[in-house]
């Protein structure tokens, strides 16, 4: 590579970060600014982050609520995908159709259409946050689906879980053992970027009325603004970090042969 | 219940047996009332072209496909409707199938540890398997570390482990370059012939399952037209299909009468399943022609191809036939296309059938 490619390469490089940097350095110095028109720092709008009680609940509730989704995203839909390829492979473009749909549809037309279903769901199993659970799976739907599509596609499931059942695997051991090891990137990826997607929702749950992390921070926002920002940026980053860390594990997965 | 417990005690393996098995995808008969019946430890190898059923058998028997009728008998056990996961059976196939997330060794020990044997016995018998298909100082390695030959041979040393009742292969050289081909295929003969394993061999190659079978068996549109030992389906082929399909072939017009035909002035004996009497078409085989270089001679040579130790001599008779020659090199040197040439016909048994 020329010198002039690479300082070319540099630059861009460098516009890219500080256009990602700033606004999170801004919201950074802003969240610790000191009250009114006071010099210095303080750190009260992120001790806030554990003290006030609304907040504290909402960051609970986005948590579980990430978690859950992404449970239940990989025990519907991992088995789901493993046994349409290997069983009803005709199937396929339907579960693909079905999967892809959440993305095509925009979410205020979800809600409209969920809140409905929601009347139910919050008589029956309470007005709990995590009900939303429900929605979120569907929401991520398009995007895990891509994520084990393609841990699918890169290995031989047909082939493999011929060689183990003709060892003596029934099919529980064949998805368990063989499959589900060679696929795990996949599926990983797949929980991420659920995590990723529930911590950073805000339609659903607000017209919904559920205070998940977004709802608050968009609620401080009006009050608190300092609170609000030091909560945006806790969940940017936590966001990142897993991002991050999902790129690290695809580039440290072993190549296939 | 499965049935390892009979293959454990025997040396010599369970003999197989395929009962009218049909195989119907839609309307495409995949078998046609195939019968088909292995010997305890025998090593039967099913060719054919692509599209002819042995791979649909083949299935039928590991249990990874379902016969819409007949049954399939292993030890006079009817084993039709059991599911492949309880048929003890040992697989190679065409595709490299080593699960890539095991060690190699694991991949050896996987059916042993679906049956429960402690991880000692595991390790000891993944070892000896190895050992076997000499791989012995691989176990520790991953399927993407080997070879594509390597690979097969840790598939059959894990097929081979659970000591299973019968061994199938599915085409398993396919994938590997010829040198590797012949060297593996050579083994697998006598890896069988050591453990005594009734195997059912899968190819499209007539090369391979002549060298390696006891007896070969072609199949054509869903059916077995001949099995029989190599030698003798090459020698004897019952069909023209089968003559086709095992050699290249010659088809030059011939008399026949009270069992001798006369191919481009010849006497020669025709084999059982030709025509009694009147003329056809005789089925010469390359190495049965010879052509020496002669003003005098009938024939005239169209091109000469030289495969190292032996040559392919194409000739035009003046009668019109079109005839392929093998010869050992030596024989075949200074022939040029346009030289006249004599063709005389080795008085090897031949078929002839209604042209």
């Amino acid at each position: 590579m020329s010198g002039a490619a690479r300082l070319g390469r540099g630059a861009a490089l460098a516009l890219f970060a500080l256009y990602f940097a700033l606004p999170l350095l801004s919201m950074l110095d802003f969240s610790t600014r000191a009250k009114g028109d006071a010099v210095g720092r303080t750190g009260q709008a992120w001790a806030n982050l554990f003290q006030d009680e609304d907040l504290r609940a909402a960051i609970i509730t986005s948590l579980l609520l990430a978690l859950f989704t992404a449970v239940a995203m990989v025990v519907l839909l991992v088995p789901t995908m493993i046994w349409v390829r290997l069983r009803v492979p005709k199937a396929s473009r339907l579960i693909e159709f079905l999967c892809l749909l959440p993305l095509t549809i925009p979410a205020l037309v979800i809600v409209v259409g969920i809140a409905n279903v929601y009347s139910w769901v919050t008589y029956l199993l309470g007005d709990s946050g995590l009900t939303l659970t429900f929605a979120y799976v569907v929401l991520v739907l398009p995007y895990a689906y891509r994520s084990i599509d393609t841990a699918l596609s890169a290995v031989d499931v047909g082939t493999l879980a011929e060689a183990a059942r003709s060892l003596g695997a029934g099919w529980v051991r064949v998805i368990v053992s063989v499959i589900l090891p060679n696929i795990a990137q996949g599926v990983l990826g797949a929980a991420f970027v659920s995590v990723a997607l529930v911590l950073g929702e805000y339609v659903f749950a607000s017209l919904l009325h559920f205070d998940t992390l977004p709802v608050e921070i968009a609620l401080l926002g009006k009050s608190d603004a300092k609170t609000a920002v030091a909560a945006s940026l806790a969940s940017l980053i936590f966001a990142s970090v897993l991002l991050i860390g999902l790129s690290f594990l695809h580039r440290h997965r072993r190549s296939p042969s | 219940m499965t049935v390892a417990a009979a293959s454990s005690s025997t040396d010599r393996g369970l003999a197989v047996h395929f009962q009218s098995i049909s195989r119907l995808y839609g309307a495409t008969r995949a078998l046609d009332e195939l019968e088909l019946a292995i010997e305890p430890g025998e090593l039967v190898a099913l060719l054919g072209p692509s599209g002819c059923g042995k791979t649909t058998a083949l299935r039928i028997l590991a249990g990874l496909d379902t016969a819409t009728s007949g049954t399939v008998l292993v030890g006079g056990r009817d084993i039709t409707r059991v599911p492949a996961n309880k048929r003890d059976m040992g697989m190679v196939f065409q595709a490299y199938s080593l699960f890539p997330h095991l060690t190699v060794a694991d991949n050896v020990a996987f059916g042993l540890r679906l049956r429960g044997s402690s991880s000692t016995a595991r390790r000891a018998r993944a070892r000896e398997m190895l050992e076997l298909v000499g791989l012995g100082q691989q176990g520790s390695r991953y399927a993407n570390e080997l070879s594509g030959g390597q690979q097969q041979r840790v598939a059959l040393a894990r097929a081979l482990a659970v000591e299973p009742t019968v061994l199938l292969l599915d085409e398993p050289l396919s994938a590997l370059d010829a040198k590797v081909r012949v060297q593996l295929r050579d083994e697998i003969r006598r890896i069988q012939l050591e453990v005594g394993t009734t195997t059912l061999f899968v190819t499209h190659d007539q090369e391979e399952a002549l060298a390696v079978a006891d007896r070969v068996g072609v199949m054509n549109a869903g059916r077995l037209e001949q099995i029989a030992p190599p030698a003798e389906l090459y020698e004897r082929p019952a069909s023209p299909f089968v003559a086709e399909f095992v050699g290249l072939h010659n088809k030059v017009s011939a008399v026949v009468s009270s069992g001798v035909a006369t191919v481009l002035g010849a006497s020669v004996p025709a084999i059982q399943g030709s025509i009694t009497s009147g003329s056809g078409v005789a089925m010469v085989r390359p190495e049965s022609v010879s052509v020496a270089p002669s003003e005098t001679g009938a024939a005239s040579v169209v091109s000469v191809g030289f495969l190292g130790p032996i040559s392919r001599v194409h000739v035009v008779t003046d009668a019109g036939d079109t005839l392929m020659a093998q010869l050992p090199s030596s024989l075949a040197v200074g022939l040029a296309p346009q030289d006249r040439v004599e063709v005389t016909i080795a008085p090897t048994p031949v078929l002839v059938v209604a042209g």
